[in-house]
């Protein structure tokens, strides 16, 4: 057992590494990945199961969607096309799937031989839920309020671009009928011609 | 692991790797926690973790909007091309 927290713990740093030293913004998210799963065996090899389990969720569930959102966002045009072309060719991935693949063969090990984690150091996750909601109760509260301000600043941040330029062409809008005084055939005529 | 994500927070001139590196370092932080938790039998280090997964995913979800912003006005993801920004 000791030797299988050693195994993960190696993956775990392993693919983190690879993922610095990737160029490419999606090999490096497959490496994080494995990373993050890596570290989620680790919780479970500590008897953290429950923890193990929201590790895979958030993380490697939904923040590494948050990710993959952005990225297919910023990279758009034809040249991705191309890209996905050379993205198929065997040699990409192969890292990440035999780094996944060691941690499944671990995995699949310790579910049959149905031992509980390096020694009987396991906190249960009926002990967290108490500890969650009684000692740590405000905790839990401010959690919840950043939670929303995340989630109230991601919604302003990705918002405000539409709604400034609306505004910006109804102010030159208003600007230019006043200059022409209310004719908006000749707003406009007033300002120096540009020439090349 | 912590170090790991502070090398690639410094070395990484793309925001994108540098929001990831950060990612890594709240992971690391979260191992330690974890792992003293384990160590000592307490349920605390476990949920500390728990503040700090829901911190790196309000964090994240600021950050990529930003990224989003950053990129449309800028038309690139360069930290040095940033730096002229004043207010």
């Amino acid at each position: 057992m000791q030797l299988a927290f050693y195994i993960a713990s190696a993956v775990a740093v392993v693919s983190t590494a690879l993922m610095l030293t990737r160029l490419h913004i999606v090999h490096a998210l497959l490496y994080l990945i494995v990373s993050l799963l890596g570290v989620a065996v680790v919780f479970y090899l500590l008897g953290a199961s429950f923890v193990a389990a929201l590790e895979v969720i958030v993380y490697a569930g939904a923040i590494m969607v948050l990710f993959v959102f952005v990225v297919m966002m910023l990279n758009l045009g034809a040249r991705g096309v191309e890209m996905e072309e050379r993205w198929l060719t065997p040699g990409i991935w192969v890292g990440p799937v035999v780094l996944a693949g060691i941690l499944i063969v671990e995995v699949l090990y310790m579910v049959r031989g149905s031992t509980a984690g390096l020694g009987a150091g396991g906190v249960e996750p009926k002990q967290v839920g108490i500890a969650l909601f009684g000692p740590y109760l405000i905790g839990v509260e401010l959690a919840s309020v950043l939670l929303l301000a995340g989630l109230v600043g991601a919604y302003h941040l990705s918002y405000r671009k539409v709604e400034k330029r609306e505004i910006q062409h109804d102010a030159d809008t208003h600007e230019g009928r006043a200059a022409a005084g209310g004719d908006l055939v000749l707003a406009g005529t007033d300002r120096p011609a540009r020439t090349p | 692991m912590f170090s790991l994500g502070l090398t690639g927070l410094l070395v990484r001139r793309n925001l994108v790797f540098v929001l990831m590196s950060l990612e890594v370092m709240l992971n690391a932080a979260g191992l330690g926690f974890v792992v003293a938790g384990a160590r000592w039998h307490q349920a605390d280090g476990q949920v500390m973790f728990l503040f700090i997964l829901a911190t790196a995913a309000a964090e994240v979800a600021v950050g990529l909007a930003l990224v989003l912003e950053i990129y449309h006005r800028f038309k690139s993801l360069d930290v040095d091309e940033l730096s002229e920004m004043r207010g």
